[in-house]
């Protein structure tokens, strides 16, 4: 066997907060080689991010490294600044999660790149390097390269900043390529895009990867070598096939149950009352107005319907007009043309106290449950707030209705003097939707409300949002990215493609035989946890 | 960018008219009569009053004095004063005085805002951060007239270092106490802005990237930070020079320099609308002027703006 490119042996990593120290990764050992991709999967808190920091000495300052990090036989920790940019960018390069904000955005990509080129490429002329930048963009596939030079970040999509990340930073050869999450933040379709350039790219110039992630479909799709973390230990390390076919560890286990996928859950639909749809939208058209005072439809002629007790899914990517929808049936948005009907009152039409009336049984739940509870507000306030304002209550008839909306969440009551800083993510997503369903609601608005939560918490945060369902018996507009989430869930789909509907029908048949090109366009984007499955779609064997 | 600019030169239009017409006729229609003051304790005839009104065309409604106002200004007449003397060339006597002064204090502000600023930002929680946060709380809730007149004794008087009073000397010696003194506010402003502008661009994503691209700190600092952190300081500054030159009265009557605030503050004593419009158009001038010159600057360090 060669000798690996970078070699992690007992890394420990301790961070000081207020005097104490706090350890984020224990004992980790693994070896890259070169031409291989290794994925380190974990959730958050798993010191994934950490141990790849580590390797290129961008922990702050309060961090404290132990054990070896050996890049090509050095070992780098407790390097000086000047060993660490001898190896940065030159013999290890990274990509990060959001590549909008991880260009400089008052500099030309071209500027960017070349400015790379003249610290690393030694002797090469003003000519040579701008060649080299339209070689590398021409690389990524980024469309007219050389116009692409003069560019600036805020004027690319983030998959075409993403493609410039990645071109910079293969700009000087290195050995390992770091990928911190680099498709987290972008469209599925955009994803795909992306890991087929670090696929192809990776087989060119034979780099090795270290692929962070927490999405099992992209480990699926790209690793050779899994590496699975948790709370700062590895679990397990073994070849992908054995990772998603003969899991060894537990929690590796655990984290494949929760993986959401579609036509796996066989569930029956909700039989639905014969009543008037709780919400009906006809027409709906929103226009924004942009800058230069034109107008910019963000949804153009979408009707939809729910009845009590079902679940429509929203789904599209970014742009779709999903969450402008939401966001009209709340009188958030400029409605231009168009009706929002809810329990048969015209939002639009009606008086501003019969509008506040139908608008107090709307509940909605958000993407960052960290965003929309007051933090200095203790949970049990929060969720009181609607019963106080809207019903009046107040002692201990309000204390016995927000435990049991606790309870109803599965929060214990005791919990509602605490502070949403001292909840996780999936918590303060509970009390959210506690709040939320407090006035009995309707309808109920949620607005990818899993997305920011880890795989494992999120599937029993759906769990608890399918038991309320049957409980309250709301109608909901659950909107959504994720294809996979919405099969498990909904009962309806709707998918949406620049502001229209594209298709729209029963769960499992939009999900399984799609009738729309671009329904089975995101179907084949979203990468599923299975490496066979992926290989197949790419059309080529897997290795080894 | 063309159209940029065309926009700009729009709106400076508009707001240059709007605000000359306000102060033209917040002037003139202050309350007691400038020609029956001209003759002192003892009255002029009336008809000499009114042989005054018209030269002076007081007798005219105000737009049409407005009017007859800006229509001078665009052939350089700024108007003439009741003691006869053309309004431009009493302000052409003052402004080198003013403006050496505004300039002196400003390029203190931006030399040394900037610099500590900057170096506060880079080691934020360190001595020196800590020692200007508490340099900028004194210098701001000191009032100027204290601090001009404690300079004035400590410097002037006790050490000698600077002349006291006037302008005999010339610059920079003459200048540079007055000039001090009035910067300090600013100064203060300026190195808050500019800490916390260093201290958010150090925490965004593309400083994270650009040390692991390799480049060296001196290049991240000296290239990408400071022109990403100098935009909003760049803004503070342009209307902190309007405020420079036209907020000089006090200094400029502790120091005994005869500069454009001394001549304001006697011209609106004596109700002489012609000066105090035209002191205050041409500091409005400069405020737009100024304005205009900071956006494009900023439109040149940042793309956003230039393709909004």
């Amino acid at each position: 066997m060669t000798t690996p490119v970078l070699s992690v042996r007992d890394l420990a990593i301790d961070f000081s907060v207020g005097g104490e120290r706090v350890p984020a990764v224990h004992a980790v050992d693994f070896d890259l080689h070169a031409g291989e991709v290794l994925a380190i999967v974990g959730e958050s808190g798993s010191g994934k991010s950490v141990t790849s920091l580590a390797v290129l000495g961008l922990l702050p300052d309060n961090a404290t490294v132990t054990g070896r990090i050996l890049v090509d036989g050095t070992n780098v920790v407790g390097a000086s600044e000047r060993d660490f940019a001898a190896i940065r960018g030159r013999k290890v390069s990274m990509i990060f999660q959001d590549p909008s904000n991880a260009l400089d955005p008052v500099f030309t990509v071209g500027y960017q790149i070349i400015e790379m080129l003249k610290r690393h490429g030694q002797g090469m002329s003003g000519a040579e390097r701008r060649a080299r930048a339209v070689e590398l963009l021409r690389m990524v596939e980024l469309p007219d390269p050389e116009d692409r030079l003069g560019y600036y970040p805020h004027q690319l999509s983030g998959g075409q900043a993403q493609r410039v990340m990645i071109a910079m930073a293969l700009a000087c050869d290195p050995e390992v390529l770091i990928a911190d999450e680099p498709t987290t933040a972008l469209d599925v379709t955009v994803q795909r895009e992306i890991l087929d350039v670090l696929r192809r790219l990776q087989a060119r110039t034979n780099a090795a990867i270290l692929l962070i992630t927490h999405d099992m479909g992209v480990v699926a799709d790209l690793a050779d070598r899994v590496v699975v973390m948790r709370a700062g230990r590895i679990e397990e390390t073994a070849d992908v096939r054995s990772i998603f076919t003969a899991p060894r560890a537990e929690y590796t286990r655990a984290l494949l149950a929760a993986v959401p996928r579609i036509g796996t859950g066989d569930r029956g639909t909700a039989a639905l009352a014969e009543e008037r749809p709780v919400l009906e939208v006809e027409g709906l058209v929103v226009e924004y107005r942009n800058r230069r005072g034109r107008h910019v439809r963000a949804v153009d002629g979408v009707s939809l319907h729910i009845r009590a007790g079902e679940m429509l899914a929203l789904v599209g990517e970014s742009g779709s007009g999903k969450s402008t929808i939401g966001k009209s049936v709340l009188g958030l948005a400029p409605v231009a043309e168009g009706r929002v009907v809810v329990v048969g009152v015209d939002l639009r039409r009606a008086s501003r106290s019969e509008a506040r009336a139908v608008k107090k049984r709307i509940g909605v739940v958000f993407q960052n449950p960290t965003a929309a509870l007051d933090p200095r507000r203790t949970i049990g306030q929060s969720i009181g707030e609607p019963l106080r304002v809207h019903l009046g209550l107040r002692g201990t008839e309000l204390a016995g209705r927000v435990s049991g909306l606790l309870e109803a969440v599965e929060l214990p009551s005791a919990w509602s003097s605490r502070y949403p800083h001292e909840l996780s993510g999936g918590q303060r997503q509970r009390v959210a939707i506690a709040r939320a369903v407090a006035l009995d609601p309707l309808l109920l608005i949620a607005d990818e409300p899993t997305s920011a939560l880890d795989v494992s918490v999120q599937a029993t945060v759906l769990d608890l949002l399918r038991r309320l369902q049957q409980q309250f018996r709301f109608a909901c507009l659950f909107i959504s990215h994720d294809l996979a989430v919405v099969d498990a869930l909904c009962d309806r789909v709707v998918v949406l493609h620049r502001g229209g509907i594209v298709e729209e029908g029963e769960r499992r048949r939009v999900l399984t035989a799609p009738e729309h090109d671009y329904t089975r366009r995101l179907l084949a984007a979203a990468p599923v946890p299975d490496p066979d499955e992926q290989a197949r779609r790419r059309g080529e064997p897997l290795a080894g | 960018m063309i159209r940029f600019v065309g926009r700009r030169v729009v709106e400076l239009a508009i707001v240059f008219v709007g605000v000359t017409f306000i102060i033209y006729v917040m002037v003139f229609t202050l309350p007691g009569d400038p020609i029956a003051a001209l003759g002192g304790d003892r009255p002029l005839p009336e008809a000499v009053q009114a042989q005054l009104r018209a030269q002076y065309h007081l007798d005219e409604p105000v737009w049409l004095q407005y009017l007859r106002y800006v229509g001078g200004l665009f052939t350089g007449d700024l108007g003439t004063g009741f003691d006869g003397r053309p309004v431009g060339d009493r302000m052409a006597a003052r402004w080198p005085v003013t403006i050496t002064l505004a300039l002196t204090a400003w390029a203190i502000e931006v030399v040394v805002g900037v610099v500590l600023g900057l170096i506060s930002g880079l080691r934020s929680g360190g001595l020196v951060d800590r020692t200007v946060l508490v340099g900028t709380v004194l210098a701001t809730s000191i009032p100027v007239f204290v601090l001009g007149v404690t300079a004035q004794l400590v410097f002037g008087l006790q050490l000698g270092w600077f002349p006291i009073a006037g302008t005999s000397e010339g610059w920079p010696t003459a200048y540079l106490l007055p000039a001090i003194v009035i910067a300090l506010f600013g100064l203060a402003s300026v190195t808050r802005l500019m800490r916390g502008s260093v201290v958010d661009t150090l925490r965004s994503d593309f400083v994270r990237t650009l040390t692991a691209k390799g480049m060296p700190r001196r290049n991240i600092v000296g290239v990408h930070v400071m022109r990403n952190s100098v935009a909003p300081v760049l803004t503070f500054l342009a209307i902190d020079l309007g405020y420079l030159l036209g907020g000089t009265v006090v200094i400029e009557a502790i120091f005994n320099l005869p500069g454009i605030g001394a001549l304001l503050f006697d011209a609106i004593k004596t109700h002489e609308g012609p000066t105090v419009v035209g002191v205050a158009t041409a500091l409005i001038l400069i405020f737009l002027a100024t304005s205009v010159v900071v956006d494009l600057i900023n439109s040149v360090l940042d793309p956003r703006i230039r393709h909004e």
